[in-house]
C-alpha cells in the first residue's frame, strides 16, 4: 500500500496538489497564483467531506477507530459526521445491507444534495460478503453507485484511509460536467 | 416422576389424539395430531394441575422426504409448577395448514408468523398472517430444504 517517497497511497499523477499555472510566481512577488476553477473548486471538495455514517453492522467498530483521535479522519477533512443525508456529501456504507434495508439506502442516497460519493466500507456492503443468502444484498453497487471499494472484514484503518486517498485523487479529476448524476438508478424504491 | 405428570395427564385425556410421545433427560414431549392442537393446547394452559400459561416458542422443521414433511413445536412453560413441556405437530405438504393458536397464547403471534414467512405453513385463524422478517413480493420460504442456496430475489437492485 502507498508508494515510496510519497505520501501513502498517493501516486505521482495523483493531482493530489492543486494544479498551478506556471507563471503564477511571478505576480505580486508570489502572493497570488492563477489555477483553474474546476481544479481549486475540487481541491476544496476533496479535503472537506462530510461524511454520512450508514453503520448496520460490525465495521462500525473499525470506523469508530478510523475515525477517532488514533488514525483520525480528520487530517484528511473527513472528519464530520453529519446525521442528516442532506448535510452529507460523502456517504460511507459500512456494514451489510439486507434486501430489507436496501429502500433505506436508496432512500439516504437520493436525500442526499450533490455533489456526493459513496463509500463501500468492508466486503460485505462491497459484494455482500460471506452473506450469500436469501437476506443479504449482495453488493451495494446494485443499489446505488460506488466511488471507492474497501473490502476487508472489517478493513484496517489503514486501508480505509488508503480507499479516502483515492476517493480525493477521483475527486481532484472530475469536472463540472459530470454533475449533477440524479437519483439512484434502482426504481421502486 | 413429577415431570411426566403432563404426558399422564395427556395420554388419559386424549388417548386417541396422541401419536407418540417420550421423555428424554425430563424434557417432555408429546407428539399429537395437528386436528387436536387447540383441544390439547387449552387443556394444557386450564388444567389445574398443569397450567402451562407461558407459551415461549413456535417454529417448524422441514424433514424433507418424509412424510409428513414438516413438524410444527410448541414449547410451553408453566410458571406455577416451574414446567416445560413440547407439543409437536406433524403437518403434510400437501395439506400444508394448522389451527393457530392465538386464541389461546397470543404470545404465538409473531412466531407464527416468522413460521409462515420461513416455512409456508398456514396458521388458520391467526388474526394477521403476513411476513414479519421478511418483505413483501419475497418469492418462496427460504427455510425449506428445497430453496435453492443461490436463489435471487427479484429485487429492487437492477442487477440482482
Amino acid at each position: 500500500m502507498g508508494v515510496e517517497n510519497q505520501r501513502a497511497g498517493v501516486s505521482p499523477d495523483s493531482q493530489q496538489k492543486l494544479t498551478v499555472s506556471e507563471d503564477s510566481g511571478q505576480l505580486l512577488d508570489g502572493s497570488v497564483i492563477l489555477t483553474r476553477l474546476e481544479s481549486i473548486v475540487n481541491w476544496s471538495r476533496k479535503y472537506s467531506f462530510f461524511l454520512y455514517p450508514f453503520v448496520t453492522a460490525c465495521c462500525g467498530m473499525e470506523f469508530m477507530s478510523v475515525a477517532g483521535p488514533k488514525y483520525d479522519l480528520d487530517r484528511f477533512g473527513a472528519a464530520l459526521p453529519r446525521f442528516s443525508p442532506r448535510q452529507a456529501d460523502l456517504l460511507m456504507v459500512v456494514g451489510t445491507i439486507s434486501h430489507k434495508q436496501a429502500p433505506i439506502l436508496v432512500k439516504v442516497y437520493n436525500q442526499m444534495t450533490e455533489p456526493k460519493w459513496v463509500f463501500a466500507f468492508g466486503v460485505c456492503a462491497v459484494s455482500g460478503g460471506f452473506y450469500d443468502n436469501y437476506a443479504t444484498v449482495q453488493g451495494i453497487d446494485t443499489l446505488i453507485p460506488v466511488d471507492v471499494y474497501v473490502p476487508g472484514c472489517p478493513p484496517r484503518p489503514e486501508m480505509v484511509i488508503d480507499g479516502l486517498i483515492k476517493l480525493q485523487e477521483k475527486v481532484a479529476k472530475e469536472k463540472f460536467s459530470d454533475w449533477p448524476k440524479g437519483a439512484s438508478p434502482v426504481s421502486k424504491c | 416422576m413429577e415431570a411426566s405428570v403432563t404426558l399422564k395427564k395427556l395420554k388419559d385425556r386424549f388417548p386417541g389424539s396422541i401419536l407418540e410421545t417420550h421423555s428424554y433427560r425430563g424434557d417432555d414431549t408429546a407428539v399429537v395430531k395437528k386436528e387436536d392442537i387447540l383441544k390439547i393446547c387449552t387443556f394444557l394452559r386450564d388444567d389445574e394441575s398443569l397450567l402451562y400459561n407461558f407459551m415461549m416458542d413456535v417454529t417448524a422443521v422441514d424433514y424433507i422426504g418424509k412424510e409428513p414433511r414438516f413438524e410444527v413445536v410448541y414449547h410451553l412453560y408453566s410458571l406455577k409448577f416451574n414446567r416445560r413441556f413440547r407439543v409437536k405437530a406433524g403437518v403434510s405438504e400437501s395439506d400444508c395448514s394448522i389451527d393457530s393458536i392465538v386464541s389461546i397464547w397470543i404470545s404465538a403471534n409473531w412466531f407464527e408468523r416468522e413460521a409462515f414467512d420461513m416455512y409456508g405453513i398456514q396458521f388458520k385463524g391467526h388474526p394477521e398472517l403476513r411476513r414479519i422478517l421478511l418483505y413483501e413480493g419475497f418469492e418462496g420460504h427460504p427455510l425449506r430444504k428445497d430453496y435453492p442456496i443461490k436463489k435471487r430475489q427479484p429485487l429492487i437492485g437492477p442487477i440482482n
